[in-house]
């Protein structure tokens, strides 16, 4: 079954997002024919960002919230309905200039949300500034002669805030993306993707990343080891690892919190007639 | 020398910030207000201010730096548009409490939801209750000269407030117009010096900023605020009166064109006012008495003023660009209150039109005139231009 939507893709030709975009569709698309997911189940929800237009694309429940909102919204639709599979796409501005702070909380309380981030070190949208990840020195309309902070490292930083599924994707390896977004997507508690994508119109970093990554899932790795994956995160510049990093099932929050029960379809309607008599 | 240069509304105000020359200038883009930033960012690059540029990670922490800043004695500025104003809403609501002058050009946009990027007046409008000075902008060169009247006005010893100087996102803010930009040198005497009375860091005079004040002291203090904000009034004349010297321009309290011997008046602000002088001018034309009022400074509002010039009218019609849900338009609301204390009111109509930046048009506005003037209006009866059936 096809969930795309009649409406034009309005990205620039070669744009990171499509890569990103085709393996979350085949992985859907696949998983609903297969019976593994309800496609009336899904919610996906974006953020504010160029990507953010990609609930537009797909013929599935959708919520176009606002700038950096994102974690905290998806936590919500998930404990209103524990059912329902809640996958997120943010962008490095949204998880982690604006949003931050929710990124984090989302990663701790381990909310059974799924956070996919469109990650390409500028805000392409307002036309090229530099945001969180935008390497120290980065050349951008608001910094002419290079951004003087450092970056932060996103896997690291979800790993130290315990978030049970940490990965890397590349959106130029389509195949090696579908992998992670669907042991993502069927991960139970808080996954957290993190794709590395450029922006053909204001940080081109193809080839950048094409000659850098390597996949884990070639190496010897293994991703049940906590200390190791925070050794790995840091590895970040001649070689740069995709793949997962980590991963270990943990009770979500709304386990936690409310067990087995799913009072969206539970709630009983109080017989109060007799209140109401008495009242009358 | 004064010298004309083409400019978008948002290069014009940026322009201006680099003549002010503030000491610190935090940021985060937000569409349309970005370009002023860039603008900026441009200037500090190349060396032609001396600021301190700090672009942060969202408008609630671009404006908590600039409060930083002013409290520390600086002079600083930011901008920002629509959601970033929501977003930093908690800080723009802490600033006229702690009496900081701060100059904040707002690009109006129409706030979420749905997402637009378009203009309206809504965002602004959602903080009329709060203690900014307000002043709105029809082109860019009002845009331009309005950043300086309101740093007068801010950093004036009677009002210490800060103060959003207002254009529209896109029409204004991205569209290029010939600005007579002034002699650095003339803006540089004009603007001064920042000569706070005290400040942060001051080793000498230790003081407290933004303490807790209980029902013992908060009602206090947000009197005074108010009293701040009446005197700034008086102060944005004066101000003006001094702008003009080396501008040649004036800064009224509102711009009235040809509403002198007018039976029907309009009140409209910023761009859209452009439009109405255009079908004014061919309405005049044909004989037909109509004029315009364009609020200038919206906060403090002048209602005496205001009174004065439209007691005698026959009918006003007031255009909006936003919808204040569940109660009359906001500057519908304002020129209605004005008109209370007289005893023959004129007729009034409160129209709705350009929400989320669809065109108003001359045609529209000449249509506005006819129907005013025909008599059927309804002062409790909100219309809509261009709204679809």
């Amino acid at each position: 079954m096809s969930i795309t939507t009649e409406k034009k893709i309005q990205w620039c030709p070669g744009c990171g997002n499509f890569g990103i975009y085709n393996a979350f569709k085949s992985v859907l698309e696949k998983n609903i024919d297969e019976g593994r997911l309800k496609k009336e189940n899904i919610v996906i929800l974006s953020g504010i960002g160029c990507y953010g237009y990609i609930t537009n694309y797909y013929d599935i429940n959708s919520f176009h919230a606002t700038h950096g909102r994102i974690p905290p919204l998806a936590t919500g639709i998930k404990l209103a309905n524990p059912s329902l599979s809640v996958i997120a796409f943010v962008g490095d501005g949204d998880a982690y200039a604006e949003g931050m702070s929710h990124t984090i909380h989302a990663a701790r309380r381990n909310t059974d949300i799924k956070l996919i981030v469109h990650d390409n070190g500028v805000y392409g949208l307002t036309t090229g500034q530099f945001t969180p990840t935008s390497p120290r020195g980065f050349k951008g309309r608001s910094t002419p002669f290079g951004n003087v902070e450092n970056p932060i490292n996103p896997i690291t930083l979800m790993l130290v805030a315990r978030a049970t599924f940490v990965a890397r994707g590349f959106c130029g390896d389509i195949k090696h993306l579908e992998y992670i977004l669907e042991r993502a997507i069927f991960h139970k508690g808080f996954s957290f993707v993190d794709i590395l994508q450029p922006c053909v119109t204001f940080n081109d970093t193809y080839s950048f990343y094409r000659s850098r990554v390597y996949k884990l899932e070639d190496t010897d790795y293994r991703t049940d080891q906590y200390e190791k994956a925070i050794l790995k995160s840091l590895e970040f510049d001649d070689r740069i690892p995709i793949g997962i990093f980590y991963e270990k099932e943990e009770e979500s929050f709304e386990e936690a919190i409310r067990g087995t029960h799913n009072y969206f379809y539970e709630r009983q309607v109080p017989d109060i007639s007799e209140i109401v008599r008495e009242m009358i | 020398m004064s010298v004309y240069k083409p400019l978008t509304g948002a290069q014009a105000t940026a322009e201006a910030m680099r003549q002010i020359n503030p000491d610190v200038v935090a940021a985060y883009p937000i569409t349309p207000q970005t370009p002023i930033v860039e603008f900026f960012a441009e200037f500090v690059a190349n060396g032609l201010v001396d600021t301190e540029m700090i672009p942060v990670e969202s408008e609630h922490s671009a404006l908590s730096c600039v409060v930083g800043a002013a409290a520390a004695g600086a002079r600083a500025m930011c901008a920002t548009s629509s959601q970033g104003l929501a977003l930093m809403w908690e800080i723009v609501a802490a600033t006229p409490g702690l009496r900081l002058p701060i100059v904040m050009p707002v690009v109006n946009r129409a706030l979420s939801t749905p997402i637009n990027i378009h203009c309206d007046h809504s965002d602004t409008m959602g903080t009329l209750t709060i203690g900014w000075v307000q002043i709105y902008s029809e082109n860019a060169q009002e845009a331009y000269e309005n950043v300086f009247l309101a740093l007068k006005i801010a950093e004036h010893p009677d009002v210490l407030l800060p103060v959003m100087v207002m254009q529209d996102g896109f029409i204004t803010g991205h569209g290029v117009e010939n600005v007579k930009v002034l002699d650095d040198a003339v803006v540089k005497e004009f603007v001064g010096q920042r000569n706070p009375d005290r400040y942060l860091l001051d080793l000498e005079h230790p003081y407290t900023i933004g303490p807790l004040a209980l029902p013992d002291f908060y009602y206090e203090v947000k009197r005074q605020q108010e009293e701040a904000i009446e005197r700034a009034k008086e102060v944005y004349l004066r101000a003006g009166e001094e702008l003009a010297k080396i501008t040649g321009n004036t800064y009224p309290y509102f711009e009235e064109y040809k509403s002198d011997d007018a039976e029907a008046v309009i009140v409209i602000l910023n761009s859209a006012a452009g439009t109405a002088k255009d079908a004014i001018d061919e309405l005049r034309a044909e004989g037909r008495k109509v004029g315009l009022i364009k609020p200038k400074l919206f906060r403090p509002f002048p209602y005496k003023e205001y009174r004065e010039v439209l007691k005698d009218k026959k009918v006003i019609g007031v255009l909006d660009r936003s919808i204040s849900f569940g109660s009359y338009a906001p500057v519908y609301a304002e020129i209605r209150n004005a008109l209370f204390e007289l005893d023959h009111r004129p007729a009034m109509q409160s129209y709705i039109y350009g929400l989320g930046g669809r065109d108003i048009f001359k045609s529209e506005i000449k249509n506005v005139f006819e129907e005013l003037l025909s008599g059927n209006v309804d002062s409790e009866k909100q219309k809509y231009i261009g709204l679809r059936g």
